[in-house]
C-alpha cells in the first residue's frame, strides 16, 4: 500500500509545460469566431494542467496502484457478481472487424457484426426461455425501464388505461421502484415472510385491476429462491398484470431454471455481471431485455433479423416504444458476452451456476456461526448476513467491512436489502478458489473475534489504508465537487 | 435513548406532539441513532394531504435512504424549512430543533391508536 500523498494533476502542472507534440497543420486555420456564434466562444483559455508525458503516467499510475479490482483481489460485493472477465474476451472486442466499425457504415459491409448481434439474440432467447430479445439498453436499470415501458405500451394498446401501479417486493434492488417511477407507474410494496419470500397473502391483497407488474428477482436479493414462483406467477397473471424478471441474479440459476419457465414475461439480463463484461468502475454496461410472443411488437427498434442468409436492421416496427439507445446498445459488451457463452457453452454455464451456489453456501455455513444468519436455508449465489450479534458490542457492520480493507479485500455489500438490520451481503461468485473463500472466512472470522475482545481496532479500521475512515457526513452535507486553485 | 414522555409514538419511528387540532411530527432519537448522520432531509409541500402509514416524505443518512410514514393523516401547514440547510439537526435535536412537519388532523381519533412512550421504549428495547 502506498501512504505518500499524490497530488492532484492540477498541483502537478507547471506554466508551459507540453506533453504532446502535433503534427504540422495540413489544413488551413480558419479564426473560430467565424465558425462558432459568439456566445458560445470562451473568453479565457481553460485551465488545463501542464505536465509532461512521464509526469501524466506516473500520476495515473501511482492512481491506478490504489485501486481494487477482480483482478487484484477478491471482490466479494453482493448483488453485483463480480466474477473474473476472461481476458480472451478482451482479445475478441479489439478484433479490427469489431473495434473499428463506424455503428453508420452501410449494412451489407457489417454482416459479420449483425450476425454476432443475431447469435447473441437467439442465445439470449434459449438461456432465458423468452421469445425475442432487444441488445439496445445500456444497463439493468435501463433494461427496467425499457421492460416497463413496453407493458405500458402493451396494456394501453388492449385499451387497458387503469394499470398504474407495479409492484415491488421490500426486498427489492433500489432500481426496481426508480424505474418504475420512471416509467410513469406508482409503485406498492409487498412483505417478504418470515422465511424471506414474497408473501402471498400479502401480494394476493396488493394485486388487482391496477395491476400492470409485478418485479420481481429469483433468486432475491435475500439469495433465497422464490419457491412460490409459479402461484405468483398464478395470482398476477390472473388479475391481468405482468410479470418482470430482474435477471441481475441470473448467475444462481443460469442453464438450471428458465424465468420464461417460471411464468416471467419480461426479462432483463446484467451481461455485464453473469456474462462478464468488466464492470465495477470498468467499462459501460449491457442490458439486454427478452420478452414473450405477446410483447414482441413493442420491443425498441431496429431489431436484428435475418433473411436467406442476410442480417438487417429491422425498423419496420409500427408498436415499437421507439429507440432507447443510439444506435445499437453498447455493441463491444455485447461481443464480450457472446465470446463468454461460446467459450463456455451449455455445460459450461451450467457448471458456473453450480459453483456458484456451492461457494456461497459453503461460505454461509462456515460464518454462520460467528454472525447471524436471518433466513437459515440454502442460499442461491449469495447470502445476507446480520451484524446484530456485532452491534451489541459497540461495532457495526460499517466497521466490519472498513476493517476488511486491512486485509487487501473489497468489503461485502453492506446494508443492504433493507429488511435485513445491519446487512452484510456477499456473493462469492463461482470463479473463486476453495483457498481464497477460506482465507476471506478466516478474516471474517477473527473481526467477529475481535469485535469481541478488541473492538477498537475494528471501530477504527481501516489501519493499513492510503486514507483512513472518510468523513462522508461532511462529503454528503457539504460537497466540494470542483478543484478550486489556492489562491 | 431518550423518549420524551409527553409525546406519541408510530411503529415506524415517527414520534407526535398534540398541538389543538393539529400536530408537530418528526422521529425518534432511537430512529436517528439507527440512521446514523442524515446527510438529507426530503418533505412534503404545505398544503399537501398525507395519509397514515404512507410515505410522506424521506431521510437520507451516509447508510441509506430511509421513507418517513406519516403516523396520522391530514393536511401538512406547516414544514421545517431549516432542515434543507441543517439536516444534521436530526442528528442533534431529533425532538426539538428538527420537527418536519405540522399536520392538521383529519381524523384525531388516529392519534390515540399510536404507542405512548412506555410502549414504544418496550418495541425498540428487543
Ligand atoms: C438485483 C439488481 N437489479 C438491478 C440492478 C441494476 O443494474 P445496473 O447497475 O446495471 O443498472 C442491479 C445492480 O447491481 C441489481 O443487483
Amino acid at each position: 500500500m502506498h501512504k505518500e500523498d499524490q497530488p492532484l494533476i492540477f498541483e502537478l502542472s507547471t506554466p508551459g509545460r507540453v506533453g504532446y507534440s502535433l503534427p504540422e497543420m495540413d489544413v488551413s486555420e480558419t479564426d473560430l469566431s467565424e465558425l462558432l456564434p459568439e456566445g458560445f466562444l470562451r473568453e479565457e483559455e481553460p485551465e488545463l494542467p501542464e505536465a509532461s508525458e512521464l509526469d501524466i503516467m506516473r500520476h495515473y499510475t501511482a492512481l491506478s496502484k490504489r485501486n481494487h479490482g477482480v483482478d487484484s483481489g477478491f471482490y466479494p460485493l453482493g448483488s453485483c457478481t463480480m466474477k473474473y472477465n476472461p481476458k480472451m474476451n478482451e482479445n475478441v472486442a479489439r478484433f479490427n472487424g469489431f473495434a473499428h466499425l463506424h455503428p453508420l457504415q452501410d449494412e451489407s459491409s457489417v454482416q459479420g457484426a449483425l450476425e454476432l448481434m443475431y447469435d447473441l439474440q437467439e442465445h439470449l432467447i434459449e438461456i432465458t426461455g423468452m421469445d425475442e430479445v432487444t441488445l439496445q439498453p445500456a444497463a439493468g436499470a435501463h433494461g427496467e425501464w425499457t421492460g416497463l415501458m413496453m407493458i405500458r405500451a402493451f396494456h394501453e394498446a388492449n385499451g387497458d388505461h387503469n394499470r398504474t401501479k407495479v409492484i415491488v417486493p421490500d426486498s427489492a434492488h433500489g432500481t426496481n421502484p426508480a424505474s418504475a417511477t420512471v416509467a410513469g407507474f406508482e409503485t406498492i410494496t409487498v412483505k417478504s415472510d418470515e422465511n424471506g419470500l414474497v408473501d402471498l397473502k400479502d401480494l394476493k391483497k396488493v394485486v388487482g385491476e391496477d395491476t400492470a407488474a409485478l418485479m420481481l428477482t429469483n433468486p432475491n436479493t435475500l439469495g433465497l429462491f422464490e419457491e412460490n414462483i409459479l402461484e405468483m406467477a398464478e395470482i398476477v397473471h390472473g388479475a391481468g398484470g405482468k410479470l418482470y424478471y430482474d435477471g441481475a441474479n441470473l448467475n444462481a440459476v443460469m442453464s438450471k431454471a428458465r424465468p420464461g419457465d417460471m411464468g416471467f414475461d419480461v426479462v432483463h439480463l446484467n451481461l455485464h455481471k453473469t456474462f462478464t463484461g468488466p464492470h465495477g468502475g470498468g467499462g459501460p454496461g449491457s442490458g439486454p431485455v427478452g420478452v414473450k410472443a405477446d410483447l414482441i411488437p413493442f420491443l425498441p427498434k431496429p431489431i436484428v433479423t435475418k433473411q436467406d442468409g442476410v442480417y438487417k436492421f429491422d425498423y419496420d416496427r409500427p408498436q415499437s416504444i421507439g429507440r432507447v439507445k443510439p444506435f445499437y446498445g453498447n455493441f463491444g459488451i455485447n461481443v464480450r458476452a457472446y465470446t463468454y457463452i461460446r467459450t463456455m457453452g451449455p455445460d459450461g454455464l451450467k457448471a458456473v451456476t453450480e459453483y456458484a451456489v456451492l461457494n456461497a453456501n459453503y461460505m454461509m455455513r462456515r460464518l454462520a456461526e460467528y454472525y447471524d444468519l436471518p433466513f437459515n436455508r440454502h442460499c442461491k449465489h449469495e447470502f445476507v448476513l446480520s451484524g446484530k450479534r456485532q452491534k451489541k458490542l459497540g461495532v457495526r457492520t460499517l466497521d466490519i467491512a472498513k476493517r476488511l480493507l486491512d486485509f487487501g479485500y473489497h468489503p461485502p455489500t453492506i446494508y443492504f436489502p433493507l429488511n435485513v438490520e445491519e446487512a452484510i451481503m456477499i456473493e462469492p461468485t463461482e470463479t473463486e478458489s476453495k483457498e481464497t473463500l477460506d482465507a476471506f472466512i478466516d478474516v471474517m472470522i477473527q473481526i467477529a473475534k475481535e469485535a469481541e475482545e478488541n473492538p477498537e481496532v475494528v471501530q477504527e479500521a481501516p489501519h493499513s489504508t492510503v486514507v483512513g475512515r472518510l468523513d462522508e457526513t461532511t462529503a454528503a452535507r457539504k460537497p466540494i465537487l470542483r478543484y478550486q486553485k489556492a489562491e | 435513548m431518550n423518549t420524551p414522555k409527553e409525546l406519541r409514538y408510530s411503529e415506524e419511528h415517527e414520534w407526535v406532539q398534540v398541538e389543538g387540532e393539529k400536530v408537530r411530527i418528526g422521529i425518534s432519537d432511537f430512529a436517528q441513532s439507527e440512521l446514523g448522520d442524515i446527510v438529507f432531509v426530503e418533505l412534503p409541500e404545505v398544503g399537501d394531504e398525507i395519509t397514515v402509514n404512507e410515505p410522506f416524505g424521506s431521510v437520507e443518512s451516509v447508510k441509506t435512504v430511509s421513507e418517513l410514514y406519516a403516523p396520522v393523516s391530514g393536511k401538512v401547514v406547516e414544514i421545517n424549512e431549516e432542515l434543507n440547510d441543517s439536516p444534521e439537526f436530526v442528528n442533534e435535536s431529533p425532538y426539538e430543533k428538527a420537527w418536519m412537519v405540522v399536520v392538521e388532523l383529519s381524523d384525531s381519533s388516529e392519534v390515540d391508536k399510536l404507542m405512548t412512550a412506555e410502549q414504544y421504549e418496550e418495541m425498540i428495547k428487543e
